[in-house]
């Protein structure tokens, strides 16, 4: 069990000669701590899987320095690093038994075989693997052979972190379900370190105590999900978290405040910072209201979700959605839409205005 | 509701099956046919019932080209399965190499067999042969075309030589077909080179090595044209296999009633081998 910590972590996989490298991390600097469980988010090819494989080994950084409890462990193979991984496609050894395969790791570093046998039994009772313990390893559904994956990973004591990388995608919808709250079941248990791999918000936000969102090789924001809804650093977590995401509107800022066409609009805090680049201003579905006066808008669109409708509107070509509780009614003419001030945030080139002399 | 009955689609099977029994089936019962009778030409036939089998496998000649064609066999699949296995394991996974080294493993399995037996016989001769004279003078006697344990080895080298690219080729597809995760993960679970060749490469090449050991098996045990244009079967009869003794019989001594019983016999146990080596791969795979 270890804290992670990422300096200056940068790496570029090897180029066509002659060209300059294209960076699928760009500098990390972040610190995990011991026995979290974090989940890392974020789109297709965003360097999820490189800074993984990074953390345990497969791949050495091209820049910067990774740490457990403080030791630099950059050049330190796989193997010496003590982590353990779950990978997207379940890998088991298929000519042993499942007893083998969960004993593998133990074996190959020489543990001794009563220590095996009890740890074996220990992670395959967690697992609800004890009646195919004896049964050869090929046998068994995806589900299976991910459990035993996951059994692999578990059943060493003195790993650093446990790392996921999309480890649900070949297993069925209803199994899905178990197997994750049975990870966050098995984190409470053992207070391991995790790290899990996933484009799928629903999953991250339901394993995790902390999101780590990236976005094109950089760690956009860091935070607990409700964090990530309330508070998006980045217009990219706004628009990636929350379905639908949030609205992210062109807007021009007059006296700290942010003007939306002709409509200022009212804010938790005023913008003091001169800005210079692109402003936006964005505004979560779940957080715009029909209103008596504000925004002129018609409405293009009702899609009935059943607990609750997704209506989008138009206000001068740009697209606003919002969400409609069950039972609230369309009004009848001329719809105007308010936002709520203490959601509404203030974008520049995409990244949040913070509220100045206040840090996180 | 009444079915439509029409047959005439089995008019399409005809050519298929009047290719069978030419390619197949006529010839196998012409030797049926010479196996149990004696002719004296003309057409004329006697029944001799299983004469002819009796005397083949009491035969010392048969035993000894049948322990010589086990012996041939038995030491070209142990030195080319564990070559092929060991040589496909170096092969580069990525990169330009691959398809020079793909083409230089394909390329002696291009050759026919009499032009590989010609070179060998060329490059072995002891006066003239780039082999032969290079052994012969740094001291080695080696003449093949008179010590029989000359010919032997050469005949296996050669084999070894011609052949062993088919296993490679073989056991790489089923190397490339392994993810990558496999050896991540066994890198993570701390797995020795030894253990993952055991436990990752070894039973997902099981397939394809089991099909590449039976085709080197039934090859190698009908092998004629090479060691035919190597040595003839000499010196003596010391490198006679079981094929090449069967044409000396049936067309040097022109003795069909002997050599057909013999191609039966022949041809029963390539058949029994490979079902009883199949049969013992596929239910191990089952279990």
């Amino acid at each position: 069990m270890a804290r992670i910590t990422f300096k200056n972590v940068r790496h570029a996989y090897p180029s066509p000669k002659g060209q300059a490298p294209v960076y699928a991390l760009k500098e990390i600097n972040q610190i995990w701590e011991d026995g979290g469980a974090y989940a890392l988010l974020g789109p297709s090819g965003c360097g999820k899987t490189t800074l993984l494989n990074i953390i345990s080994g497969l791949l050495t950084p091209s820049e910067g320095e990774i740490l457990f409890d403080g030791e630099e462990v950059t050049q330190l193979p796989t193997s010496e690093r003590q982590i353990a991984q779950v990978f997207q496609f379940p890998v088991v050894y298929d000519t042993m038994t499942v007893f083998d395969n969960l004993a593998f790791p133990l074996r190959n570093r020489g543990a001794e075989e009563s220590l095996v046998n009890q740890r074996v039994e220990q992670i395959a009772d967690m697992l609800d693997l004890t009646d195919s313990l004896k049964q050869r390893a090929s046998g068994l559904t995806a589900d299976g052979k991910q459990k035993i994956s996951l059994g692999r990973g578990l059943v060493r004591s003195d790993v650093n972190a446990i790392l996921f990388d999309e480890p649900l995608t070949v297993i069925d919808p209803h199994l899905k379900w178990q197997l994750r709250s049975k990870l966050k079941e098995l984190h409470q248990q053992v207070g391991m370190t995790m790290i899990y791999v996933t484009h799928d918000q629903v999953e991250a936000l339901t394993f995790a105590d902390q999101v780590v969102v990236m976005y094109d090789g950089t760690v956009v924001q860091v935070g607990t999900p409700v964090e990530l809804f309330n508070q998006p650093h980045h217009t990219f977590v706004g628009y990636f978290i929350g379905s639908p995401g949030m609205n992210v509107l062109p807007c021009t800022i007059e006296n700290g405040q942010p003007i939306f066409g002709n409509n200022p609009l009212k804010t938790s805090y005023p913008v003091t910072k001169a800005l210079t680049g692109t402003t936006e201003v964005g505004i979560r579905p779940e957080f715009v209201h029909f209103s008596q006066s504000g925004i002129p808008v018609s409405i293009e669109k009702v899609e009935d979700l059943g607990r609750y409708k997704v209506v989008t509107l138009n206000h001068e070509a740009e697209v606003i959605k919002m969400v409609m509780k069950e039972g609230e009614d369309l009004p009848s003419s001329s719809p105007m839409i308010s936002f709520d001030p203490d959601y509404t945030r203030v974008y520049c080139d995409e990244w949040l205005v913070k509220e100045e002399g206040v840090n996180e | 509701m009444n079915k439509t009955q029409n047959n005439k689609a089995w008019w399409l099977v005809v050519p298929v099956l009047i290719l069978v029994a030419f390619n197949a089936f006529i010839p196998l019962m012409t030797v049926v046919n010479y196996a149990f009778q004696e002719t004296f030409g003309d057409n004329v036939f006697f029944w001799e019932g299983t004469t002819w089998f009796e005397q083949v496998l009491r035969s010392g000649r048969f035993h000894d080209a049948l322990i010589r064609q086990f012996l041939f066999t038995g030491m070209i699949l142990a030195i080319e399965v564990p070559l092929g296995v060991g040589v496909a394991l170096t092969m580069p996974r990525k990169g330009p190499w691959v398809s020079v080294c793909l083409v230089l493993m394909a390329l002696p399995l291009l050759i026919p067999w009499n032009v590989v037996g010609a070179m060998w016989n060329i490059f072995a001769l002891p006066d003239i042969g780039l082999l032969g004279y290079t052994l012969n003078s740094i001291g080695i006697d080696y003449n093949f075309t008179r010590q029989p344990f000359a010919a032997w080895m050469t005949t296996v080298v050669m084999d070894v030589w011609h052949w062993t690219s088919l296993i490679v080729l073989l056991c790489y597809a089923g190397l490339s077909s392994i993810p990558d995760d496999y050896y991540q993960a066994a890198h993570i679970d701390g797995a020795s080179r030894w253990a993952i060749f055991r436990y990752i490469q070894l039973p997902k090449m099981k397939r394809v090595l089991t099909i590449a050991i039976l085709l080197r098996f039934m090859d190698s045990f009908m092998i004629y044209t090479e060691p035919f244009v190597l040595t003839g079967g000499g010196p003596g009869n010391t490198t006679t296999f079981l094929s090449i003794d069967l044409v000396k019989i049936a067309l040097g001594q022109f003795d069909l009633g002997p050599a057909a019983a013999m191609s039966l016999i022949y041809f029963l146990m390539v058949l029994l081998t490979c079902w009883a080596f199949y049969t013992i791969m596929m239910r191990n795979e089952e279990q």
